[in-house]
């Protein structure tokens, strides 16, 4: 099973590389932009047969290493 | 007195910390490799150094947080062993949940290195007994994540509590309320961005960091 997890930080958080970027837009004429924000995905092979049973253990991996839940939230998608 | 640096893949404050409280203290520094299971016998302190711990990937201080000998860690500070982790290791005490928070990217976007004056907020802390009364003191930042981040109701409550340590005069990295550094609730565990290690003697601009090793053995 292939498992993306996409982390971003959460709103509210300030997302200083996502405010560059969105200033960087602008500068090039891309005046409508907003709300910019710079994630991060995660891709990976995973051996379970059980997609119930992948995503349970997926997000454990995200509670306990990829994200931090503090400052960041997480989406997990399984194919 | 018996203290130890940990020392993870990309520490790199390592030997600076060994030789900080050494010579500020005469404690016996041990170095303690992040792989190890166990820690010396008797520590009083642990020093968490700053660096780039696994090249700050994923987050700062994030895989260092799980390290095999973070366990030992979480133990000792449980124990109420003083426990500093200085910049990166800030970062790792955060990761690893002894310290509420964490540390955002800085809101300029740049590394941020200089002295900085910090206010002495609490000097009631056991790593903070020893500046007497004196409000202010000087250090060396040097970081690029280091912007300190907490929802309000946790600033508040750091607020309330006596647990903001250190805050900069002269905010350089966007921190939540000017906070540079905490303790937990016990006041056992002092996570900060400033170097203690990097002002040990005056030759280095700066003798004030030497304080905040002694009084963390004195109370020991």
């Amino acid at each position: 099973m292939k498992a993306k997890v996409h982390v971003f930080l959460k709103p509210g958080v300030l997302d200083v590389q996502g405010k560059a970027v969105e200033q960087a837009l602008h500068g090039l004429g891309w005046s409508g932009v907003e709300g910019v924000r710079v994630g991060k995905t995660i891709e990976f092979d995973l051996k379970s047969a059980d997609r119930a049973a992948a995503e349970a253990e997926v997000k454990a991996m995200c509670d306990k290493l990829l994200a931090n839940t503090v400052i960041e939230s997480y989406r997990v998608e399984l194919a | 007195m018996k203290a130890a640096v940990i020392v993870f893949p990309g520490s790199n404050c390592d030997r600076d910390c060994k030789v900080a409280v050494e010579r500020s203290t005469g404690a016996q520094v041990d170095m303690v490799w992040h792989g190890d299971t166990a820690l010396p016998e008797g520590l009083d302190l642990i020093v968490l150094p700053g660096g780039f711990s696994y090249g700050d990937y994923l987050r700062c201080g994030a895989m260092a947080a799980l390290s095999p000998v973070m366990t030992e860690v979480k133990a000792a500070a449980e124990r109420g062993v003083a426990t500093v982790g200085i910049c990166n290791g800030f970062q790792v005490l955060c990761e690893a949940g002894l310290l509420p928070g964490a540390l955002l990217q800085n809101e300029r976007l740049k590394y941020v290195c200089k002295p900085v004056s910090l206010e002495v907020t609490n000097a009631q802390t056991r790593f903070t007994s020893g500046y007497g009364g004196r409000r202010e003191v000087v250090m060396t930042v040097g970081n690029g994540e280091g912007n300190y981040f907490a929802d309000e109701a946790t600033l508040d409550r750091l607020e309330g509590e006596g647990q903001v340590v250190f805050r900069y005069q002269d905010n350089p990295n966007g921190s939540a309320r000017r906070i540079a550094g905490i303790v937990n609730g016990k006041g056992n565990v002092l996570g900060m961005m400033p170097h203690p290690d990097r002002a040990f003697e005056a030759e280095l601009g700066s003798a004030d960091g030497a304080l905040l090793f002694q009084s963390a053995l004195a109370s020991a």
